[in-house]
Formats: C-alpha cells, structure tokens, sequence
C-alpha cells in the first residue's frame, strides 16, 4: 500500500478517534463528575440530571459510542481498501 | 418446595450444563487452548467478554456497595464500563491484527527485548492471581450460605468444576461455558430487579422505574434523599466525595479494565480486525445490561430496608431481617434499651450531637451490616418465590465461575506459553506445550482453590492492586507501542517500570504502611492513584524515547503493519 494513501487512512481514524473521545470523556468525566452539582439542578425522567449521566447516561453512551466506531471504521475500511476480505 | 431443594436443582442443572459445554468444545491445538482457534463469532466473544468480566464481586457486592455510597457509587459504574470505550478504539483492533496469544507477547516483540517480556509476564502472574482468590472465595460463600456445605467444601466443588472444564477445554472450552454462564448470571440479575420495580414504582424496566414515582406519590429519588437526610446519611443523588478523587478513581479503573490481560485476551479470539472492534461493542452491551440495572437495585433496596427497619420494634421486624442475622452478616444491638431498631449515621457528628441526642439514641445499632446482603436479600425483602432465590445463587456462582476460568487461563499461558515457549524451552513442540499449559492451569487450580480456602486478610486490600497496576503499566506501554511509532525500548521499559514502583509504593504506604488519609496527595486515594501512575509512565516514555535511538525498521515496519486491518489471518505461534 502506497505510503500517501496510509497516512491518509491513519489521519482519519485518530480524527475519528479524537471526536469520540472527547464525547467519551464529555458524558463521565464532565456530565458525570466535574459538572453534577450544576447539571443536579435539572431533572430528566425523574432523576437529577447529573446523577442521571453518573449511573446511567454515561453508560448508555459508551455503548453507542463503540457501535458509532465500528460502523465509521468498517466504511473507512472499505473506502481505502484494507478492509479484510 | 424449600429454597434448598430449588437451589439444589437448579444449581446441579446449570453445572451439568457447563460441563456438557466443555466436553462439546474440547481444545485441540495451543491455537484452541489459547485462543479459541481464533474462531469465535463476535456476538458470541461478546457474551464470554461480558461473563468473564462481571465478577461474583460485580453480581453480589456491587449494588450493596452503590446502596451505601450514592451518588460517588457511579466511579464503579462508569469506571468498570468506560474502559471498552478505550478498548474498542485504541487497543483491541490492533492487537487482534498483531495477531499472537498474549500481552506479554505483543510486550516482548514491540519492544525487542525479553526483559519488556518478563515485567509483562510478573505484572499478568500478579494481576490474574490477586483476583482468582477473590472470585474462589465467592465461590466458597455462595456455595456454604445457600447450599448448606460446608465453606472449604464449597471452594472444593468449585475448583473441580473449573478444573475440568479449564484443563480440557482451554480458552475453547471456557469461551462456551462463559456464554451459557453469561445467560444465567443476566437472567438471575435481572428478574428479581423487575418484580422489585413492579413492586415499588410500577414500573417493568428498573433503569427507568428507578425515577418513578412510588405508590404515595413521591417520587422514589426524592424520597430517598429526605429519608437518607433523615438518618443523618448524605443525600443520596449528590456526589459526597471530593471530585478529585472521583475523577481519578473512575479514570483508574477505566485505564485499568482496559490494561487487564485477561480482558484484551478475548480479541484475540475471533477471526478478523472487524470482529474485534465489534465484539468490544457486543461485550459492553452486555455488560451494561447489569451494570445499569444495579443501580436501580441500590436505590430500591435502600428504600426498602430504610423503611422497612427504621425505628420499627425488635419484636416486629421482617422475616428475612432474622434470617439474616442467624448467618452473622446483620447483627442488631439495642443501645440504648428501647426495643426499637435505630439505624442512623453515628460518625456524622453535627447530627449525633442534635437530633440522635435529642431522641435519645446511642449509637447506630444495626452493629453490623453487610453490603452483600443488598442484591442477595433483596428477592426476600420483596417476597419472590423461592426459585428466584435459587436463581441469585446460580447466578452468582456463574459470575464466580466464569471469571475464575478466565484469569486461570491468562495464569496458564502466562507460565507454558511466556515463560516456557518464548523464554525458557523454545524448542518446545507444540504437543509439548499444550500438554505444559493444561499441567499449568491444574496446578494454577490448585493453589487459587488453596489461596481461596485460606484467603489472606489483604484480598480486599490488594485489588486497588491489580487495577492501578495494569492503569500504569500495561495501559500506556500498549498504547504507545500502537500509536507512538518512534517508542522504544528504553523508554517503555523505563516507563512501566517507574509507573510501577510510583504506584506501588503508593498503595503499599496507605494499605499497609500505615498511612493515614489526611496524607493523601491532593485527596486522592490508593484507589485512584493508577490515573497518576498513568501519567507518570507516559511521560517518562515519551521523554526518554527521545533521548535514545529510534526502535529498528522490523519494528518500524510492525507498527506500520498493526495499523491497516487487511490480512490479519489466523492467531499463530511465531
């Protein structure tokens, strides 16, 4: 495989992984810890919402999160053709 | 008919079933005994990843332990969760392509040298050990409570059990066992935690229950924190520790789950670099099944026994409330004389000295208050029928089981294929090394069905162990070997190396050396100091790698390699 066309792949996945995880590190370590005294004051579903992130969003989230990934990598994948035949 | 015989039953029905499973799966190759054959479907790996992580501690202790804590309970959750996340996206795809058995196998090639291998191979042996004794010891207190045998018998059945199915099946024969083993853990978490909601909030889906509101109209939550406020407790839905710790407790475990060699194990099982990435998504799914229904099983529950005992006469208590005190882990002690049950904080000294005084009490008097009692007594405390009572004991013999398997199995290939193939004997056939692996994991059997006989006192102590230390030695060391083509050596080596003394020496002076909380650095704890250690080890790498001659092309070119998907082929022996 021609070293442009590597590069070029590789780019785009740390792109695709650094949007992730800044939502990764957003829902936890944001919504979940840094800003639950302030997000507390609103609900959502009966539950303060940054306990609601804490116990449940966060989670929810890391799940979506990886099925995102996998969906963004198989077209990637294809698109520069290392996908595995 | 009586909880013992539906336990009996249904416990004997589930083993019988395990058992079938391995002698269906039987391992051939080393490539089956490592790896499954590499064979695995994604949905599949992804149950076994779900049921080889949940532990007995996940199934029994987790929820009691959120029950207690509230709000600061989610560094478990999120923490034992979040690391998938890594997982998926910066390790498992990789690792999958790099394409051999072990941890300290990518270790050793990515960093050219045996000494790489060997800290790898002692860090995996520490890990692994530290938590089998745990999960046999589950085993142990499943089996004695609810069965009715004796403890060390207990921890004997289950041995043999693991034994058989390990030592004849390997990573093939776990994987499938796992995967009946991950239907019955969910199953038993997951009913009792419906009819609780039903009962509560109303409500069939606990996750969504849990913000309900309860028959008089309040709603659940609210309620809980004015009776938690009440008894002198922090409210529940507010985070109470300092934030700090928080932070660095949840980022540990999340680094550690992601460094634990008996989890990145698992992608090394299925057949492509897509089923990797996949299979992660799956096992997470799975997981979160539980790990968003235990909260909801914390809140009721905590509800449920404040209401249920709070200043209720000694002569009037619920049935389970004695049955549980027969087994020594509830033990009730009237202060002061009254016949009534106060159950508050006494170490909340403001309250102590207002309104404990005020009423007359003299201390917290449940004495003793077992977290586990939580998700075990809860089908009681709702009045479920005995089956789903037997059902918890499955369930949590399964999470015991399947996690044990999995960490003998890393322990196994850690001595016959590490030690014995890659540094020891490598002329050793493959016949030879299968047969060296399956003596491996009977003796690892052995002494983990010993060590869980005979717990040392430091189990507990000594898993803040295991995380801080794959957080801050494996974690950074793969990441950089994936993402940092120009890591070397020396500066990987150094880096675990350092990331592991700063961490260990860390936790060995507060759990050990007698030091005392208001020495902690900036508030964190033992618990969290691994997000340091982390850190540490990054930046030491990255530091001294610079200084030092760039790694050779064959490694140069590994790198480049691990980075596409195509032709990632079968896990082979090199």
């Amino acid at each position: 495989m021609d070293q442009n066309l590597r590069t070029a792949y590789w780019r785009k996945n740390l792109m695709y992984l650094s949007c992730l995880l800044s939502i990764w590190f957003l829902v936890s370590y944001g919504c979940g810890i840094l800003l639950a005294d302030y997000l507390n004051q609103f609900k959502i579903g009966g539950f303060p919402l940054g306990f609601w992130f804490a116990q449940q969003g966060a989670i929810y989230v890391f799940v979506i999160l990886i099925f995102i990934y996998v969906w963004l990598m198989n077209r990637l994948d294809r698109k520069f053709e290392v996908d595995e035949i | 008919m009586s909880i013992q015989i539906w336990s009996y039953l249904i416990v004997g029905f589930t083993f019988a079933l395990y058992i079938g499973v391995a002698i269906w799966a039987r391992a051939g190759s080393t490539n089956d005994f490592y790896v499954a054959g590499g064979g695995v479907h994604p949905v599949m790996n992804g149950m076994a990843t779900a049921a080889d992580w949940m532990s007995a501690a996940s199934f029994l202790s987790m929820a009691g332990l959120i029950s207690f804590m509230g709000y600061d309970g989610a560094q478990y959750l999120m923490g034992w969760t979040g690391g998938y996340v890594l997982l998926a996206l910066l390790l498992a795809p990789y690792l999958r392509k790099f394409g051999q058995f072990t941890v300290p196998d990518f270790i050793g090639e990515r960093y050219y040298t045996q000494t790489a291998r060997l800290v790898a191979v002692i860090c995996a042996l520490f890990v692994s050990f530290t938590y089998v004794v745990g999960q046999m010891k589950g085993v142990g207190v499943a089996f004695s409570r609810f069965l009715g045998v004796e403890f060390g018998t207990g921890v004997l059945i289950g041995s043999a059990i693991v034994f058989f199915y390990a030592v004849l099946g390997g990573m093939k024969g776990i994987t499938y066992t796992q995967v009946a083993q991950f239907c019955v853990l969910i199953f038993a978490f997951t009913v009792p935690a419906i009819f609780v909601s039903l009962q509560m909030v109303d409500h069939p889906v606990p996750q969504i229950g849990m913000g309900g509101n309860m028959s008089d109209g309040t709603a659940l939550l609210a309620k809980l924190n004015q009776l938690s406020v009440d008894l002198g407790f922090h409210e529940y839905t507010k985070p109470n520790k300092p934030r700090i710790d928080l932070f660095c407790v949840t980022a540990a475990l999340m680094l550690g789950t992601a460094g634990l060699p008996h989890v990145i194990v698992r992608f090394f099982t299925v057949p492509k670099v897509k089923d990797a990435r996949m299979s992660a998504g799956w096992a997470l799914l799975f997981i979160a099944i539980l790990y968003t229904t235990a909260p909801a099983v914390a809140a009721f529950a905590r509800t449920n026994v404040i209401t249920s005992i709070d200043n209720v006469d000694y002569e009037q208590v619920p049935k389970w409330f004695n049955s549980w005190e027969e087994t020594g882990l509830l033990k009730f002690e009237d202060k002061n004389g009254d016949g009534k049950i106060q159950y508050y904080n006494d170490q909340n000294e403001a309250f102590v000295n207002g309104v404990a005084n005020e009423r007359g009490w003299e201390g917290n008097e449940l004495v003793t208050f077992d977290r586990d009692i939580i998700v075990l007594a809860s089908p009681e405390i709702a009045k479920l029928p005995a089956w789903v009572i037997a059902l918890m004991v499955a369930g949590g013999l399964a999470a015991a089981l399947s996690t044990a398997a999995g960490l003998l199995l890393v322990i196994s290939s850690s001595i016959s294929h590490d030690l014995l193939k890659k540094w020891l004997m490598p002329k050793i056939s493959e016949k030879g090394e299968l047969r060296a692996a399956r003596i491996a994991i009977a003796v690892a059997v052995l002494v983990a069905g010993y060590a869980g006989y005979n717990p040392p006192d430091y189990v507990a102590a000594i898993v803040a162990f295991a995380f801080g230390l794959a957080a801050s030695s494996f974690f950074p060391a793969i990441i950089l070997g994936i993402f940092d083509k120009r890591m070397n050596m020396q500066g990987a080596v150094t880096g675990m190396i350092v990331g592991l003394v700063f961490t260990a020496s860390y936790i060995i002076y507060f759990k050990f050396g007698g030091g005392t909380p208001d020495q902690y650095w900036f508030e964190i704890s033992p618990e969290g100091i691994g997000t340091i250690g982390m850190l540490v080890n990054l930046v030491i790498s990255l530091i001294v790698s610079r200084l030092t001659p760039a790694p050779p092309d064959t490694v140069q070119e590994l790198v480049e390699n691990i980075r596409i998907p195509r032709g990632a082929g079968k896990a082979v022996n090199h």
